[in-house]
């Protein structure tokens, strides 16, 4: 639980952040946002102390972060940033094992934790403990700066734009593992982005700032359905239905059960194998069911020849994973122009796939979704977590 | 490398070679070889010169330099590199000079304006190295709870140690060719047969203490560079 009392930072006559109060429940994502020199940073690094609060409280857990010293509580506060700040001169093992050292763990106990840390943010160990920071792309570095934060398992994980300097894509990916990976660790974690779409898809909660003061404090939902002023709806943005997108994961909108060919692919054996009885497509996968391509029984039925009639595709950019958000997979669908898209697992085997018709159908049911919270919540009195202007 | 070492010691202990290569270079010159000390002491006393001072200016500069980019220092910056910088444009002999009155006709005067005069590099790469380490390293370091002994030593220093050893690559250099000038305030060394040579006109003398000098310089360069690769950790390119 991290909780902000009144908090207020001044610089001279400039207010950075100004008298924010807020919660952050155990093991949620609390999403900081809001336009650039709102005092996002300044509030993520007075929780560490890197700044000092010119007054208010700040607790972590129920201890007031001044009862300790800068450094026994930073050690308990994973953090990691844009620029991710790896050492240089020491391997990604070293890195690693920063806090951990500090914590005077034993040697054995520091290798496993790289390790299990290395995979779970997808880098092979066996590859990477021994590469050096610059060896290492951006996507991986900041891959390497998560696990940093990571090292000593703290409660909780304070986070700067995080992903911020990597390319729409691998910042995607990023997203996609972060996503998995606080579903198993469920940190209490504040994550600073100017990203909506970004904190849209993280967020329990997102805390929406401008000119150092709290705009609204709410869910992605609330917020997008009730924004507390102008402000908020201007900043979430016109296209609501497609960002509440962002919160459902393909997983939950697609078929599983996918007509599919495995081996010999040769045109003939296509044409008279393939089940076209009711569909239009059929996935051709190799012996072990990684997705190779597709078979188009139309095609052939208006006279094309098989061989015209496949369609061979990578699957790491022509298909989509079980968690990758509905938004993105409708992104990719119109990017190649599909009317749905294959579901592979991470190394490529075909899981299913998802249809356009399955992302409109998602998308009105959010829309009664958030019609019927807002009905129940008609009675209610007060506007529960946003902050009138 | 340590080869060039030991060819440089057998060369300047050999007494022979230096009379043998002398006599037919300067056939003119009666007694071309400085007759008050062998090539030997000549060298050991300006390497004892040399590496004291530069010893002196190393253990104040690189901490000066240190200190300066810190928060208790930060304001002795400007004043530091201003006084550094005077110091290193002031000429040597004018520093001897100005020393002798207080440290009298010794070889602790030379020592003392070498180590001021060698101080410039040194301090002045220090805070350039150490300047150079990107910001985030550092906040990253401090948001993990490392203490500033602890980053100093174990992340600042490190990656500014090819930066610093480059200062103190410079300063050794130039202070084995501004020791030479020592020898007008007693200290001996290479200087002592340079400036004997020139004032009796015996360019045989001078030969000797400049050829020398300069070998030695060229050497240290080499052994330097070699220290200065060993203290760049291995992943700070
Ligand atoms: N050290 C500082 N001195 C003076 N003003 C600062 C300092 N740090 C930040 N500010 C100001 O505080 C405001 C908030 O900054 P910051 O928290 O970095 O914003 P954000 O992370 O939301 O972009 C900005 O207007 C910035 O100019
Ligand atoms: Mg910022």
């Amino acid at each position: 639980m991290i909780r902000l009392e009144q908090v207020t930072k001044r610089y001279g006559d400039a207010v950075a952040v100004d008298g924010l109060t807020f919660e952050v429940p155990e093991g949620e994502v609390c999403v900081l946002i809001g336009p650039s020199g709102c005092g996002k940073t300044t509030t993520l690094r007075m929780i560490n102390r890197l700044i000092e609060p010119t007054s208010g409280h700040i607790f972590v857990g129920d201890r007031d972060v001044m009862s300790v010293t800068p450094e026994e509580l930073r050690r308990g506060l994973g953090y990691a940033i844009q620029s991710v700040g790896l050492f240089p001169h020491l391997s990604v093992a070293e890195n690693i094992m920063t806090v951990p050292k500090l914590l005077k763990w034993d040697r054995k106990r520091m290798e496993e934790r790289v390790e299990e840390l290395l995979t779970l943010v997808g880098l092979p160990p066996e590859e990477y403990a021994g590469k050096y920071p610059r060896q290492l792309s951006g996507g991986e570095g900041q891959r390497v700066g998560v696990a940093r934060a990571l090292a000593a398992d703290p409660p909780v994980l304070l986070m700067d734009e995080p992903f911020g300097a990597v390319d729409p894509l691998n910042r995607e990916r990023l997203q996609t593992e972060f996503a998995r990976i606080q579903r198993s660790l469920r940190k209490t974690v504040i994550f600073v982005t100017h990203d909506v779409d970004e904190a849209i898809r993280l967020a329990d909660h997102i805390a929406l700032m401008r000119d150092g003061r709290l705009q609204q404090y709410a869910t992605p939902e609330e917020i997008l359905d009730h924004p507390a002023n102008k402000f908020v709806h201007d900043f979430m943005g016109a296209d609501r239905a497609l960002k509440r997108l962002g919160r459902v994961r393909v997983s939950e909108a697609m078929r599983t059960a996918v007509p599919s060919l495995s081996g010999g692919r040769s045109p003939q054996e296509l044409s008279t194998r393939a089940a076209c009885a009711d569909t239009r497509f059929v996935y051709l996968t190799d012996a072990d069911g990684r997705l190779e391509g597709w078979f188009d029984c139309h095609a052939v039925e208006i006279g094309t020849t098989a061989e015209d009639a496949v369609t061979l595709v990578d699957w790491r950019d022509d298909a989509v994973r079980p968690d990758t958000s509905l938004k993105e997979a409708l992104s990719r669908m119109l990017g190649h122009g599909y009317r749905s898209i294959a579901v592979t697992d991470l190394t490529g085997h075909l899981l299913g796939d998802v249809a356009f018709s399955a992302v409109e159908a998602a998308m009105s049911d959010s829309d009664e979704r958030m019609a019927a919270a807002h009905d129940a919540r008609e009675g209610a009195a007060s506007d529960e977590g946003s902050v009138p202007e | 490398m340590a080869l060039a070492a030991i060819a440089y010691g057998v060369v300047v202990s050999q007494q022979g070679w230096w009379v043998a290569a002398l006599t037919r270079l300067f056939p003119t010159t009666t007694g071309p070889v400085f007759p008050s000390a062998t090539m030997a002491d000549l060298v050991l006393r300006h390497l004892a010169i040399v590496g004291i001072s530069s010893a002196i200016t190393i253990t104040i500069g690189i901490p000066l330099g240190v200190w300066v980019t810190r928060t208790s220092g930060r304001d002795f910056r400007e004043l530091v590199a201003a006084g550094v910088d005077f110091g290193q444009t002031f000429p040597p002999v004018a520093v001897l000079a100005l020393m002798m009155p207080i440290l009298g006709f010794s070889i602790r005067t030379a020592v003392v304006a070498l180590s001021l005069y060698g101080l410039f590099p040194v301090v002045s790469n220090t805070v350039a190295g150490l300047d150079a380490v990107p910001p985030a390293v550092l906040d990253s370091a401090r948001g993990m709870g490392m203490g500033k002994w602890r980053i100093l030593f174990t992340v600042e220093m490190p990656l500014a140690a090819r930066v610093i050893m480059a200062g103190v690559r410079t300063s050794v250099i130039v202070n084995i060719g501004t020791a030479t000038v020592a020898a007008v305030v007693g200290a001996g060394g290479l200087g002592d047969p340079i400036f004997a040579g020139i004032n009796t006109q015996n360019l045989g003398y001078v030969f000797q203490g400049a050829v020398a000098a300069a070998l030695l310089a060229v050497l240290a360069d080499s052994v330097l560079a070699q220290v200065e690769q060993m203290v760049t950790p291995a992943g700070a390119s």
